[in-house]
């Protein structure tokens, strides 16, 4: 079965510019749309990177941010500075 | 990358969380941390430990601050704004009361089982992360009140929700939850409350519910969800990593480890089957089936995550398949429990309408309409009749899970499940062989339950008919349950209505 890594954020203004940066640095990641929130799922892993969110907000983005924003997620969690990653077999 | 004049985010977290704790000097560490080995539960070097957000305290406040901020400008501008005029349907608020009276009563167990569980973990990283859910855990609660003291304005049913959690026969089912894993050791109730319900299930009771709430037009149920579930994921994580450091800290610790997993995913699933119902019949607007809710949120996510443990030895919950066949009937046996007891409940029930029952007959088509739409029809006959079906005798509730026996055998939707086991000369009733596995666990621990329908029956709860046992809840008759259709509830919001033409249609002029 495919290991699938998950997160969901919040659908807001800022939750929509972060799902953009995830879209363009995970290639193959699906998304369900819900009422108020964004399901995003990919096989194996995901990365939001600070640098790509910071683009699209128009200012620097801490990736601890993502705190304000996120529902839900499933997968072993990476944090640095300058990224937030899921993946499973860690 | 040019030379950071600050600490990275590791360093930083490692010199703010490690090395802060010290060796008792007057006291024995084994008197300091009293609950720490009675469990079995073998740990050989606490520093193992990962806390995967790498949060510490003074990010901790920023950020909970700020969600606070945007939480009550929320919650204001919905109650100036008469928020509650803007639901989907009145049916609505049933949710709403359902989840306020059952759930966030838990919120706040939950804050005093992580300080209590932090406080006698001899790890200094588990013991800041359960500092901060327990927190969270309080924040939580008190969102939850401030959203029930804006409905308590306009809507029955809320008024006594710390006396009604203590006393009423529903509300017993998750207040019994959480008792039952507070009273476990602190090892059991992280994996009890940190992995099998935040991990493993709470996705099928917030992400559904609350994305439901949005399109039902409940803002303010949203917005306390969303800031929750914000901190749901730092829970998840805090879940994650504890299962995986108890089994690598000692292979011993497996077996115990494996009996906690395969007892609180079956405890934590009969009570999300409340959600179930909460999900195919009460939302007014419905995002998705329990079934499929369940699909994505325990067979997908779920499937993931117990792939990841198998290299620890664990497996997947046993009767997790039992779970899954049960999504095509769990929710109709428990509307059907509710409307037969709604003169009972302090919410209100209704029988589905006929658009309502062909959503239900294309989500389950294998169930509906061959078990439970010709009942429904039944029912709706004899309500035209003037005859509506009341339940008047008392339920025999399952002793573990105390919801009543109305549940099906597995691979049979017309027997009931019936399972029993004797302890020092008692029997007690089972709904499943899964809440009879628990009890057989542990019979001393659950033979002291204490279970609405006997203690009524034992003359504690009031008197002897069902109108004196419903005052000792203090529900109010007549406005508190009942059908929705006949409720204050209904004819306020019928009113609202009336205003709300009388002042579009004198605008058109």
């Amino acid at each position: 079965m495919t290991q699938l890594v998950s997160l969901t954020l919040q659908d807001t203004g800022e939750g929509r510019q972060i799902v953009e940066a995830i879209k363009q640095d995970n290639p193959g990641v699906d998304s369900l749309e819900m009422p108020g929130a964004i399901k995003l799922d990919r096989p194996d892993s995901l990365i939001v990177k600070r640098e790509t969110v910071s683009e699209k907000l128009g200012r620097d983005w801490d990736p601890q941010e993502i705190h304000l924003t996120m529902v839900s997620m499933a997968g072993n969690l990476d944090e640095d500075d300058d990224y937030f990653a899921l993946s499973w077999n860690r | 990358m040019a030379a950071k004049k600050k600490l990275g985010l590791k360093q930083r977290y490692n010199l703010m969380t490690r090395g802060l704790d010290w060796e008792t000097s007057y006291q024995p560490m084994d008197k300091v941390f009293p609950e720490a080995t009675f469990e079995g539960i073998k740990i050989k070097d606490w520093d193992k430990w990962q806390d995967p957000f790498r949060l510490t305290m003074d990010s901790y406040w920023k950020f909970q601050a700020e969600k606070e901020r945007k939480l009550y400008a929320v919650l204001d501008s919905f109650a100036q704004n008469n928020g509650q005029l803007g639901l989907s349907d009145p049916r609505y608020v049933n949710t709403v009361k359902l989840f306020l009276t059952g759930v966030s009563p838990l919120e706040y167990q939950a804050h005093r089982g992580f300080a209590h569980a932090g406080r006698q973990m001899p790890g200094v990283g588990p013991r800041i992360a359960a500092q901060m859910q327990s927190l969270d855990e309080l924040r939580h609660a008190q969102t939850q009140i401030h959203t029930i003291s804006h409905y308590n304005k306009y809507f029955d049913g809320l008024h006594e929700f710390r006396h009604m959690h203590d006393r009423v026969w529903y509300l017993s089912v998750p207040k019994s939850f959480f008792d039952d894993a507070r009273t476990s050791g602190p090892f059991e109730y992280m994996i009890a409350i940190g992995f099998a319900f935040e991990y493993v299930l709470t996705n099928l009771l917030f992400v559904p519910f609350m994305s439901g709430a949005a399109y039902n037009g409940d803002l303010a149920t949203v917005t306390f969800g969303f800031s929750a579930q914000s901190d749901e994921s730092r829970h998840m994580t805090l879940g994650i990593e504890v299962i995986k450091f108890l089994l690598e800290q000692d292979p011993d610790n497996l077996p115990i480890v494996q009996k906690w997993v395969d007892k609180w995913f079956w405890r934590g699933y009969k009570v999300l089957t409340l959600v179930a119902m909460m999900m195919d019949y009460m939302l007014p607007k419905r995002i998705m089936s329990w079934k499929e809710a369940w699909e994505i949120y325990f067979t997908q996510a779920g499937g993931a995550l117990f792939e990841d443990l198998a290299r620890y030895g664990i497996r997947p919950p046993k009767y997790a398949d039992v779970a899954t066949a049960e999504c095509d009937h769990v929710a109709h046996q428990n509307w059907s429990i509710f409307y037969q007891y709604t003169h009972a409940a302090a919410f209100h029930t209704w029988l589905p309408n006929s658009e309502e029952m062909d959503w239900l007959s294309e989500k389950y088509p294998e169930s509906f309409d061959k078990h439970y739409r010709p009942r429904y029809e039944q029912w709706a006959r004899m309500e035209a009749d003037g005859n509506r079906f009341y339940n008047n005798a008392l339920p025999q509730l399952c002793t573990t899970c105390q919801i009543p026996m109305g549940y099906t055998e597995p691979g049979d939707p017309t027997t009931i499940a019936f399972r029993t086991s004797e302890h020092k000369g008692d029997i007690y009733h089972f709904c499943s062989d899964g809440c009879k596995d628990i009890f057989d666990g542990e019979p001393e621990k659950y033979s002291q339950s204490w279970l609405p329908v006997h203690q009524i029956f034992q003359g504690n709860c009031g008197g002897a008919d069902v109108e004196d046992v419903l005052k000792w809840y203090n529900m109010n008759l007549g406005a508190d349950n009942l059908d929705q259709n006949v409720s204050p509830d209904q004819e306020l919001w019928d009113e609202w209505q009336r205003q709300r033409a009388a002042v579009s249609s004198v605008a058109a002029e």
